[in-house]
């Protein structure tokens, strides 16, 4: 008969008219600025800078070792290093970063920053709403602005930031027992006097 | 039923009210711009709560929320849009007849308003009771084809083209089942004003309306003339002429700005204009459905009916996929055109039969039957088979 189908679409669409009223499962769309859909994990687009701590400076892990300045394929990193050290994440006394400044409107988040960071210094974020009004300035962040808490790392790539986190705490503790082992030496060399020539620090070289 | 009646016919009395004041020599011309301004001025703003209620329709029927943003409900949207469309450039090519270019979206509009003069919206309510007024919106209707025709050819751009040549070879095809259908009405009432044909239809027996739908011929008459009204407006599934994805907008491809709102106004003014007549025709025009509801006002019938029948356009659109060029056509002369003609024979029978349950078999029978035959032949023809390539594998 012809127009049965017809009919018979005519009674879908119908009944996804009234369904909508009525469950709202059917409604997949997302209010987006009041709802938010939960992000996925693996979302990344713009890279930060983590810091542990409270301190967002004294607590950076980047030893501004030019890696990801030199890896990057648009060239939009750019770090100045420091003159002086403090102590990186495993507690070793390292160089640190100046400035560092990437340009987002450069950056085409192809995470080999992240990848090649041997310190887990640099890590890709998901926060998505960046508009500005000068496409410059305001594209140019800053070490400030690129500094972003290891809490909010772990908001937002949990599974990744324990897995970093679980390498770090290995390191420190190497670096510790190195230091420990290193002080008992000196204080073993001190008490018997001269036979063992001093054992070069371990370096903590499982970092490099 | 004082008060009714006087609620009933309020703007025509407030009109004979106006008119009192005005000079006698200047009363012919008040009187047609009091009768005139209305229309211009609620089916328009018709036209805005259509699109924002389509809008909001299709994303129900596409489990989608519609626009609902600018103002309660999104249904300030149709504003927005008015301002969007205005502030926009008007961009004619250089290359364009300008003249025709111009002149096509206002000769569009200009149609479709002009259908409106022999439309009854209520009781005393139209603008000229022409005695050939079924002839006149029918004339005043084929002037869509010339407007569209030089929209698309004025542009200078293949695809306008294009989409013209189809609107045109659609509409024209459309032409024929729709005025064949409409006939039938014409033959029932033997009068070619839209007036007589809504009298005869606002009576009752017992509560039951004599509208001409219900009756076999009526039916089948009012379906073929809204198959044939979809197809004239240029509405989905018969969009061809438009055909965004595969002409982008078919013949008002080259207009932007206040011309291309001027152009979805003059679409959506049709259609409004060929389901009022069909309201006129089939469904007893400003008559109330059942005699105890007469004491609403029969322009409000009316505009709910009209409401009814665009919430059907809204649902066909949502429903159905464009048709391919040859099913058009194929539709329009291989079925259409011979159901019109044995709608046209069956009014006939039914005129001469004495009225009762055979009338009613004979009649059904005589529509029912040469349809399905013509479905399964029409089905038979073309075999559903996967489509097999010589040189593209």
């Amino acid at each position: 008969m012809l127009g049965a189908g017809i009919l018979k679409g005519l009674a879908e669409t119908a009944r996804n008219f009234l369904g909508s009223y009525v469950s709202k499962d059917r409604l997949t769309t997302v209010q987006f600025p009041e709802e938010r859909a939960p992000r996925i994990e693996a979302s990344r687009n713009f890279p930060f800078l983590v810091y542990d701590g409270t301190d967002p400076q004294e607590g950076l892990r980047c030893v501004s070792c030019f890696i990801c300045e030199k890896e990057c394929p648009p060239k939009c990193i750019f770090i100045e290093k420091s003159t002086d050290k403090k102590p990186d994440a495993t507690g070793k006394p390292q160089f640190y970063p100046a400035r560092f400044n990437i340009d987002v409107s450069v950056c085409m988040s192809c995470q080999i920053c992240v990848e090649v960071c041997p310190f887990d210094a640099i890590k890709m974020d998901n926060a998505f709403e960046l508009s500005a009004t000068d496409r410059f300035d305001a594209l140019l962040w800053n070490k400030q602005q690129l500094a972003k808490s290891n809490n909010y790392y772990h908001e937002i790539h949990p599974t990744e930031a324990a897995a970093v986190d679980a390498e770090l705490a290995a390191a420190r503790a190497k670096t510790a027992a190195a230091a420990a082992a290193s002080a008992a030496a000196a204080a073993a060399k001190k008490l018997a006097a001269p036979p063992i020539p001093p054992t070069p620090p371990t370096n903590g070289d499982d970092i490099l | 039923m004082i008060v009714p009646d006087t609620v009933d016919q309020i703007f025509v009395l407030s009109k004979h009210w106006l008119l009192g004041y005005v000079p006698t020599a200047l009363q012919p011309i008040v009187s047609a711009i009091l009768s005139v301004a209305p229309v211009l001025v609620v089916f328009p703003l018709l036209f805005a709560i259509t699109t924002v209620l389509e809008r909001k329709g299709l994303g129900r029927i596409q489990n989608r929320y519609g626009p609902n943003r600018v103002g309660p409900y999104g249904f300030s949207q149709p504003i927005a849009d008015g301002i969007k469309s205005l502030t926009k450039e008007d961009i004619v090519p250089r290359s364009a007849d300008q003249v025709v270019h111009l002149l096509a979206p206002l000769l569009l509009v200009m149609a479709a308003f002009l259908a409106y003069a022999v439309l009854p919206i209520g009781r005393n309510m139209v603008l000229t009771n022409l005695n050939a007024g079924v002839l006149f919106f029918f004339a005043v209707g084929s002037m869509v084809e010339l407007a569209v025709f030089m929209a698309g050819w004025s542009s200078r751009s293949k695809y306008s083209l294009l989409g013209a040549m189809r609107a045109v070879a659609q509409m024209i095809s459309y032409e024929v089942p729709l005025v064949l259908a409409s006939i039938v009405v014409i033959m029932a009432s033997g009068s070619l004003s839209t007036v007589a044909i809504v009298n005869l239809q606002a009576s009752y027996t017992s509560i039951w309306p004599h509208w001409f739908i219900f009756t076999p011929w009526g039916f089948t008459g009012f379906v073929l003339f809204m198959i044939a009204a979809t197809a004239e407006s240029n509405r989905s599934p018969f969009d061809l002429p438009e055909g965004e994805s595969e002409i982008i907008a078919g013949y008002y491809i080259e207009y932007s700005g206040f011309k291309f709102a001027l152009f979805f106004l003059g679409e959506y003014l049709g259609m409004f204009a060929t389901s009022g007549l069909a309201i006129t025709l089939f469904l007893g025009g400003w008559a109330a459905p059942f005699s105890f509801l007469t004491w609403i006002p029969s322009y409000i019938w009316f505009f709910a009916k009209l409401l009814a029948l665009i919430c059907v356009f809204i649902w066909i659109r949502g429903t159905l996929p464009r048709l391919r060029m040859d099913q058009l056509m194929g539709l329009a002369w291989k079925f259409m055109l011979p159901m019109t003609l044995l709608n046209i024979f069956t009014a006939g029978v039914w005129h001469f039969m004495p009225s009762g349950f055979t009338r009613w078999l004979v009649c059904t029978s005589l529509l029912i039957v040469p349809c399905l035959l013509l479905s399964r032949g029409l089905k038979q023809r073309k075999k559903l088979q996967i489509r097999t390539y010589r040189f593209a594998e």
